[in-house]
């Protein structure tokens, strides 16, 4: 995993609640390995019709097609499990989303991925999209070993992330090596289950 | 955190929870994973497990289902059915992996062949006490038996395969005590569409659920297993119901039930896993069943559900102005107009089937209500499983749905995930007794309402929403 520790780029506005693991990665595309080619599978049934790319949405117009962060609603990523969004998320370029929430399994799997997920209150997340929507192009810095996320008028907005969530991310920590050192602690406790629940192992 | 002080009155969740715990790291809790559930997209999982170079620790504790692509006609010919290349390859590959690391497979030409999160249950493979993983955000499902029962991504599927084990954080509980009868015509997944809609398609982010109450005790398992599986659509990663006599007469006989002896032992188990009198919840939302009548969604999110005789929201009545930009948005994807009633809209398509609603009792509903006419739109009856299939043929089922101009196909996911063929044209609005009305779910363009069996046949017959009721009062 790339590590992630401070970001600078261009943040798109996605106003609407509950945008699905659906919208990100239409179903049809879950059978795409994964590439360089979930860069154009983002929000497919939105972006692209049969005419090419549609230029009413907002990531393929410029400067968003350049985005490096999302500020959106709330609920973002419910749904589905599919890993595919993140992948469709982090090969557009997007490597941060700030959002009010997220659907828990999406949040898990942007964690893995080396993609930031941001959560602020709601009226700050709408601030911020209205601040986008006047001047777009605007530039959004993010710094994750102080948690602060700084908007394009200098307005510092601190955020919350678990230790761990954080140290894995700063340094691009594999998480089943991290497991691995507890192997002895796993075995220890598989062999005092097994014996206390004889009947859950065939 | 680990273990509760002593004499802490615990919750079902608590007790799951602790009895799985290995060790805490900076806020994170190591779980032991006794289960996991695969299917055709785990691929990318293997994938990731194969570019590390990393075995799969415990296969005998791995099972992989062909669902999510397999074709719901010509299964006689097996593979060789799937015309689609890519398609075909999706079930291959998951047939391959899972003979390589010596996987439990229940493959295409599996005489128990099904949807992953109807297939465990009925082979007893799901049990109480259990913490099992599933690369399907519906693997919540499984707390019907008083599991621990999360959906997973590739990534942390291939962690569980190569560790037997997970990373959590504690999340929050929630208690949805659901009191008195469900009514007439009222079936479990109106139960859950008006849980739903009533905390919304977040309001349980971050928690663990228990369903509870009187209503909650009188449901079947397959009832059970329904509000479970939705669970995620209210944004909750697990749901569970404290196990009962109601779960053990279910399990008991079933072909990886415990036998003998350890039936015994298991039994004693699971007796001590409901929580214990005065547990506390962080939440508790309560509702009365004699309240909720049968419900459709009308909109593009499960919550924008509402009863069958009531109307299409007025944006301009809307609370605010986010929930009125929210409400116009749906129902110019939907094409409805505000404020018409929801038993004039009209339907093109009826789906009967998916994780959420293809168990026997669900098709033994709809068929009830097949038999009091015949299917005036194109309508699929799609079982969950070919035990289900079996059961509903050895009833007699399939001829009622055939006779009443249904469409009876063989097992998989189907038109609820839309992934493999099967799927709407663009415009076209079906009633559907699967658990996501997204834009474009079933397929680019479609338009889904969601509903129980018996409403998904009723509106089959009558070529429009309809409630059950007036059919078969």
């Amino acid at each position: 995993m790339q590590p992630f520790t401070t970001l600078e780029g261009i943040a798109a506005p996605i106003d609407e609640a509950n945008v699905d693991t659906n919208q990100l990665c239409p179903t049809r595309f879950n059978k795409v390995p994964r590439g360089p080619k979930y860069a154009e599978i983002l929000f497919y049934d939105q972006r692209i019709d049969t005419d090419g790319k549609r230029t009413d949405f907002l990531l393929n117009q410029s400067p968003y097609d350049q985005s490096r962060l999302i500020v959106a609603d709330s609920n973002f990523g419910c749904g589905s499990s599919r890993e595919t969004a993140v992948y469709a998320l982090y090969e557009f370029g997007i490597r941060c989303v700030i959002a009010p929430s997220f659907g828990d399994i999406f949040d898990a799997n942007c964690a893995k991925n080396g993609l930031l997920t941001v959560a602020l209150p709601v009226a700050t997340c709408a601030a911020l999209r209205a601040m986008l929507h006047e001047t777009p192009g605007m530039a959004f810095a993010v710094d994750l070993a102080s948690q602060t996320v700084t908007d394009g008028r200098g307005g510092v907005h601190r955020f919350e992330i678990s230790p761990i969530r954080k140290r894995c991310l700063l340094n691009g920590f594999d998480d089943i090596s991290r497991t691995q050192e507890y192997r002895a602690a796993i075995d220890a406790f598989e062999a005092g289950h097994r014996a206390a629940h004889p009947w859950m192992f065939r | 955190m680990s273990a509760s002080p002593a004499g802490t009155a615990r919750t079902l969740f608590r007790k799951l929870w602790e009895s799985h715990h290995i060790v805490t790291d900076e806020g994170e809790s190591l779980l032991y994973i006794d289960r996991a559930l695969a299917q055709e997209n785990t691929y990318h999982a293997f994938v990731a497990l194969e570019a590390q170079g990393r075995p799969v620790l415990r296969p005998d504790q791995i099972y992989a289902f062909t669902d999510h692509y397999v074709p719901t006609t010509g299964r006689a010919q097996g593979l060789a059915g799937i015309p689609v290349a890519e398609i075909r390859n999706m079930v291959v590959q998951l047939q391959d992996f899972a003979r390589k690391y010596g996987i439990n497979l229940y493959g295409i030409d599996h005489a128990q062949q099904g949807i992953m999160h109807i297939v465990p249950p009925e082979l007893g493979i799901v049990q109480p006490g259990l913490a099992l993983i599933g690369n399907d955000s519906h693997t919540s499902t499984h707390g019907a038996f008083g599991c621990l029962s999360y959906g997973v991504g590739a990534s942390e599927f291939a962690h569980v395969m190569a560790t037997q084990t997970l990373w959590q954080t504690l999340p929050s509980t929630l208690r949805i005590r659901v009191d008195g009868r469900l009514g007439f015509g009222v079936a479990a997944k109106d139960l859950i569409l008006a849980i739903i809609a009533t905390i919304g398609a977040d309001g349980a982010t971050d928690h663990a659920i228990e369903y509870a109450g009187s209503a909650i005790a009188a449901l079947s398992m397959e009832a059970r297993m329904t509000v479970c599986n939705m669970s995620i659509e209210a944004g909750g990663r697990a749901g569970m119901v404290a196990p009962d006599e109601t779960t053990f007469a279910y399990l008991e006989g079933r072909e990886c039930s415990p036998r003998g002896a350890a039936w015994e032992r298991a039994l004693d188990f699971w007796r001590t896993l409901p929580g214990d009198p005065g547990a506390a919840f962080d939440r508790e939302v309560v509702l009365d069943a004699s309240l909720i009548a049968p419900t459709v969604t009308w909109g593009v999110s499960p919550a924008h559900a509402l009863p069958i005789d009531t109307a299409v929201p007025d944006p301009s009545h809307a609370g605010n102005a986010k929930q009125q930009g929210e409400w116009a948005s749906a129902i110019e994807y939907m094409g409805l107009q505000p404020g018409m009633a929801l038993t004039d809209i009209p339907v093109d398509r009826v789906f009967i089937g998916s994780c959420t609603n293809a168990r026997i009792e669900d098709l033994r509903a709809a068929a009830e209500v097949a038999r009091l006419g015949k299917a005036r739109v194109p309508a699929w009856v799609v079982p969950g499983s070919q035990t289900v299939r079996r059961q509903a043929e050895a009833e007699g089922l399939d001829r009622i749905f055939i006779d009443a101009g249904f469409e009876w196909r063989d097992p998989g996911c189907s038109l609820c995930t839309a992934i493999n063929g099967d799927q709407l044209e663009p415009g076209e609005r079906c009633v559907s007794t699967s658990n996501r009305n997204f834009r474009n779910r079933q397929g680019p363009g479609g338009r889904t309402h969601l509903a129980s069996p018996a409403m998904a046949a009723a509106a089959a017959i009558k070529g429009r929403l309809v409630d059950v009721r007036t059919l078969i009062g």
